[in-house]
């Protein structure tokens, strides 16, 4: 009886291999193969999430202004628009030649249909929120209003009309994001929410879904019926769905990519000099920050000590030696490259680290912390060989000039979030931002009283203020005056430090051509093309 | 041919005590310290003349006192989890043989479903669900190991249950909890003991295997996994903080492995005696 | 017959439910939730999707909607992937799972044996000592760093093989993943067969065997290999165990989308259908296929329902 177990065993076996063996695929002409560093959770551009599935989702769909290779706004499935004097009332033409990939026409009840599907509280859209200045937007999604209430309206049916309840100067940029792309009605009622799968997805960009296998793959190819198709260089892109930053680079180097998401940290200089002009380093639009918990001891009320903790940290030794890749020290928390906006800086900025020191020592002393009674507390961080770095060198600057005593607390980063949402373990914890869109507004909301991203639950009344008065003041100019105040109130009180600005990196091939660096790290591939090597 | 490998038995047995030895001193020995960090000793490569043995690492700590500290951690990790495994195997085992009949059955019955769990998965998530700690770590691969030891430790018991020994107190009225005590446990000793080391490099690897999730043991503690898992992606620039922990980590497995095919051997060829 | 089958399947119920109870408890346990992100959700926008996942429920409604949903057969949407469902992914998945660990099964099966049984007719000489060794450093190195090493020689310097799944559809894409996979039991089950076959050609009748003129080869293939397989075959139970263990390395090393990277993937990112279903999907499967071998045991040989 035993002995037959081996025949079955190769029975399976090659029934395995049989099945194992698939056929090539066909040529498919000129293919970018780009690396993702995780599957999209969805291509429904209202349930996608991710930045990694924005980046597919700008190459499927279109909305109605985009961004050019280098990062200047321009008009995609809108032809142009005027702002009525007040800014509360934008309208939008569109191109009468935009198609969606079954050869119909994008109109504007599309897109008025997509907008409300956004904000419904069925859809569950991670970015409901997106269009809050919209008339309506946020009642709607806290379910006290319908969607159709919601304040955008067909003109006719190239004309659309968007109504805001505030001025809102950023409000243009929203609309190049995936979550106000047009609805297309058609598969929508076809497939219900099922719409967006290989097979079913219509979509208006300069690409369409050819296959997505989860955990792998996402095959995209030319889009026929796109309007600028002529000026689309790729026949197709492959979005290859690699988790390890060094895997991707392994992938790059033998040849299998063209563009990869990023760049491993280890050995960056060697990669530097090997790679030279391939590698692609240039400022992103976030930042990477420590926040004190305010709401328990020992910071609480201590804006001394936490002046001292954050003076004590080398950010251009971080920056330079620790991290090394190009990023910016931070001293500010906007980031300097937005759009008319000059960042304030902190206090000490213009110090040498010496003096800055020297100061730390004082305020640490003079919040009753010594060299017999030093000051003990945890850093979380959440599970990463860079935030571990990171944290290992702060952790030896706090000790080595005040003596302070951080234990490092490395969490899975679920359970980071979990600790910081509910504030009552943590004391320092590591957390960044990026920017959703290039306004200071985007940095500067994420601290505002009752805003669930103000982790370190800052809270002054002063900032409110220049906050709100920033928000109802329609004149570009004197509102970034208010957001400047802001800024300067709130670094003063040192809820947050603030340690650098992010890089994008990737590698290039040099085959690739079109590549722009931008501070929003946007590469729609329509720019892109493929040449082959001087 | 018992010569040769009572030979291999007591090579790899003193490598081991050695490298255990040399976990514990080394440390002490060292001017350096495990958490230390020195930027501007970032990546150096081992240097002979005693300033770092073994290199730096990425933050300028000594390689040398860390990789001590691994070898230490994961020897810990090991042997904790394998006698976890041991207690909890010869427990239910030498139960389960000795009383025999349905209980027996139901009990081994229980054993072959627990077989069928996909055990890595329950560990991963042990380790996502709760804080991580060292503690957990034995306890997870401790009961992912215990179902062998219970199934062998049964099979030894059920054949131990019949000899003279066992049947001669069973008659004069000593009570089953004694007799597994007194009778049945001390003449497990030999195959638990060899199952126990062939245990230990399971443990390591499921150990290794956590760190390369990143689910292992926390920084600044460190062990022979997490070391090696952070070599691999510095293997071309610094090929050293790859080689010195993973060939530590494979003559560690080795040796566990020679002892523990020699004392089975020995213990074999008692039993034919 | 009819009630003993019967009887062991009503006996693996109770066993199914725990492991599932179990599981649903332990990723409910894990801090966080699958939505928790950097960028922190508004409350209305969390409340609709904690809505839309019945995740605002409590936990008790929870499970008994879930088993409800298992037992028409539904695992339920994956959170992280909203456009699939769970058995959609792992039906996709599996399969792909399975291959490679059949084919990584198949390799060290025979490589295993063949190199075990050289050393063995060799045994004590220079290729007996340099495969023990081989065996050795197979045994005693994780894979995953062998993997690395394998993608760093054969894909980036050599450029033979693809490092990534990915890249290619043909069959190469196999190689170094089955190979990685499989090389562990090949030095585990060379070490097994090499001891055995040593014991089976000291013994009597392949002694005869051999007295009677026949060669060596012919011996080993007729008389020596089955026995000698038997402790191989027990080995197989944990070698398929730790081929599992394997597969996650070398899935996620290699971006296979088999089950080991979706388990992973989805336990780290609170993917808690995912994480479940996968577990569930597992123990029905191993549970059942025990069942059929109980059973067909039972056909055989009645004693057995006995016991």
């Amino acid at each position: 009886m035993k002995l037959r177990l081996p025949r079955l065993l190769l029975a399976f076996i090659s029934i395995f291999v049989v099945f194992g063996c698939s056929q090539e695929s066909p040529d498919a002409g000129v293919v970018l193969q780009r690396g993702l560093p995780a599957d999209p959770e969805s291509l429904d551009h209202h349930k996608a999430r991710s930045t990694q599935a924005a980046d597919v989702l700008r190459d499927i769909g279109e909305g109605l202004v985009a961004y050019s290779a280098t990062g200047e706004l321009v008009p995609a499935a809108a032809e142009r628009w005027e702002i009525s004097a007040d800014r509360l009332s934008y309208t939008f033409y569109l191109r009468p030649d935009a198609r969606w990939s079954n050869g119909e026409a994008v109109t504007a009840a599309h897109f008025v249909s997509g907008l409300r599907r956004l904000v419904s509280p069925a859809t569950a859209a991670f970015y409901a929120n997106l269009l809050q200045a919209v008339v309506n937007a946020s009642d709607i999604v806290a379910g006290d209003k319908p969607p159709e209430s919601l304040g955008v309206e067909v003109v006719d049916d190239l004309t659309l009309k968007v109504r805001l309840e505030r001025p809102t100067p950023y409000i243009l940029s929203l609309f190049s994001h995936p979550g106000t792309f047009p609805l297309h009605p058609g598969s929508f009622v076809e497939h219900g929410d099922g719409f967006a799968r290989p097979g079913n997805l219509v979509s208006n960009g300069a690409f369409v879904l050819d296959a997505w296998v989860p955990g792998s793959i996402i095959a995209l190819r030319r889009n026929e019926q796109y309007w600028n198709n002529e000026n689309t260089a790729l026949d197709g892109v492959n979005y290859h769905v690699i988790v390890q930053d060094v895997a991707e680079l392994n992938r790059y180097r033998a040849g299998e990519l063209h563009v990869t998401s990023t760049v491993p940290p280890d050995n960056f200089a060697e990669l530097k000099v090997h790679f030279g002009s391939e590698l692609r380093i240039a400022p992103y639009l976030g930042l990477y920050y420590y926040g004190f918990n305010l709401t328990r001891p020992p910071f609480k009320d201590k804006p001394g000590l936490r002046q001292a903790l954050s003076m004590a940290i080398d950010r251009d030794m971080l920056a330079e030696n620790i991290i090394g890749r190009g990023e910016a020290p931070a001293y500010s928390w906007v980031h300097p490259g937005v759009n008319n906006y000059k960042p304030t800086v902190l206090s000490f900025t213009a110090l040498t680290q010496d003096e800055r020191n020297k100061s730390a020592r004082r305020l640490y002393k003079e919040a009753g912390y010594s060299e017999e009674n030093p000051l003990r507390f945890e850093l979380r961080y959440n599970t990463s060989d860079t935030n571990k770095k990171i944290a290992v060198a702060i952790q030896s600057m706090w000790n080595e000039v005040l003596g302070a005593e951080a234990t490092l607390v490395n969490e899975e980063f679920q359970v980071l979030l979990a600790n910081m949402r509910d504030a009552e373990i943590t004391q320092v914890f590591r957390s960044s931002w990026i920017g959703d869109y290039d306004d200071a507004h985007t940095f500067l909301s994420v601290l505002q009283a009752g805003s669930e991203t103000n982790m370190p639950r800052y809270a002054s009344d002063e900032y409110e203020l220049q906050m709100r008065r920033a928000a109802e003041q329609p004149d570009l100019d004197r509102r970034r005056l208010y957001l400047e105040e802001a800024e300067r109130v709130m670094l003063a009180d040192h809820p947050v430090i603030p340690l650098y600005f992010y890089v994008s990196k990737h590698l290039v091939s040099p085959e690739v051509r079109g590549w722009g660096d931008n501070v929003l790290d946007y590469h729609y591939s329509q720019h892109l093309s493929l040449g082959a090597t001087e | 041919m018992r010569v040769g490998k009572n030979h291999a038995v007591s090579v790899s047995g003193s490598i081991l005590l050695l490298v255990a030895a040399l976990a514990v001193v080394g440390p002490w020995i060292s001017p350096h310290d495990y958490v230390t960090t020195d930027f501007d000793r970032l990546m150096l490569p081992p240097s002979a003349d005693g300033a770092h043995l073994f290199g730096t690492d990425d933050l300028g700590r000594d390689l040398f006192v860390r990789t001590m500290l691994g070898i230490r951690v994961t020897l810990l990790v090991a042997v904790v989890a394998s006698l976890v495994s041991l207690v909890i195997g010869v427990a239910y085992g030498a139960i389960a043989g000795f009383v025999g009949g349905r209980i027996d059955a139901a009990m081994m019955r229980f054993v072959d479903t627990l077989y069928a769990l996909p055990f890595i998965f329950f560990v991963i998530l042990l380790m996502v669900a709760f804080e991580r700690n060292f503690l957990l770590i034995f306890v997870a691969i401790g009961a992912v190991n215990w179902l062998d030891m219970a199934r062998i430790v049964r099979g030894q018991t059920l054949s131990l249950r019949e000899r003279e020994f066992v049947e001669a107190a069973r008659l004069t009225g000593v009570s089953t909890g004694r007799i597994i005590l007194r009778h049945i446990a001390p003449n497990l000793m030999g195959i638990v003991i060899v199952y126990v080391t062939l245990t230990i490099p399971q443990a390591i690897l499921v150990e290794s295997f956590l760190s390369f999730l990143g689910l292992g043991v926390q920084e600044p503690q460190t062990s022979l996994g997490a070391l090696v898992d952070t070599g691999v992606n510095q293997m071309e620039g610094a090929a050293w903080a790859l080689l010195i922990p993973a060939g530590l980590l494979a003559a560690i497995l080795m040796c566990f492995n020679f002892l523990g095919d020699g004392l089975r051997d020995v213990f074999d060829a008692r039993q034919v005696e | 017959m009819l009630r003993y089958t019967l009887l062991r399947v009503l006996g693996a119920i109770p066993t199914l439910l725990l492991v599932i109870a179990l599981a649903f408890l332990m990723v409910h346990a894990a801090p966080g939730g699958p939505f928790d992100d950097e960028r922190a959700l508004p409350p209305d926008v969390e409340a609709n999707i904690q809505r839309a996942y019945h995740l605002d429920e409590p936990l008790p409604k929870q499970f008994v909607r879930y088993l409800g949903g298992l037992l028409r057969g539904d695992l339920g949407p994956s959170y992280r992937y909203r456009d699939y469902t769970v058995s959609e992914l792992i039906s996709t998945a599996f399969p792909l799972s399975m291959r490679l660990g059949a084919l990584a099964m198949a390799l060290a099966i025979v490589a295993g044996v063949t190199a075990g049984t050289i050393a063995a007719l060799r045994q004590d000489s220079y290729v007996d000592r340099c495969i023990m060794a081989l065996s050795m450093t197979g045994i005693s190195v994780p894979v995953f760093v062998f993997a690395p090493v394998f993608v760093l020689l054969f894909a980036v310097k050599l450029q033979w093989l693809p490092a990534g799944w990915s890249s290619t559809s043909g069959v190469s894409r196999f190689v170094l993943p089955v190979i990685t996979l499989a090389l562990p039991q090949i030095a585990y089950i060379a070490r097994l067969t090499r001891a055995s076959m040593i014991d089976v050609l000291g013994s009597d009748f392949v002694r005869t065997a051999r007295a009677q003129g026949l060669g060596t080869l012919t011996v080993v293939r007729l008389h020596a290999l089955r026995p000698a397989m038997l402790p191989v075959l027990s080995y197989m139970g944990p070698a398929i165990a730790a081929i599992l263990t394997g597969s996650v390395v070398v899935e996620e090393i290699f971006g296979i989308p088999g089950l080991g990277q979706f388990f992973v993937r989805g336990a780290l990112n609170r993917d808690y259908t995912l994480v479940l279903g996968i577990v569930v999907f597992y123990a029905t499967l191993i549970v059942s296929l025990n069942l059929i071998v109980d059973v067909l045991y039972g056909v055989i040989d009645p004693r057995v329902r006995y016991r």
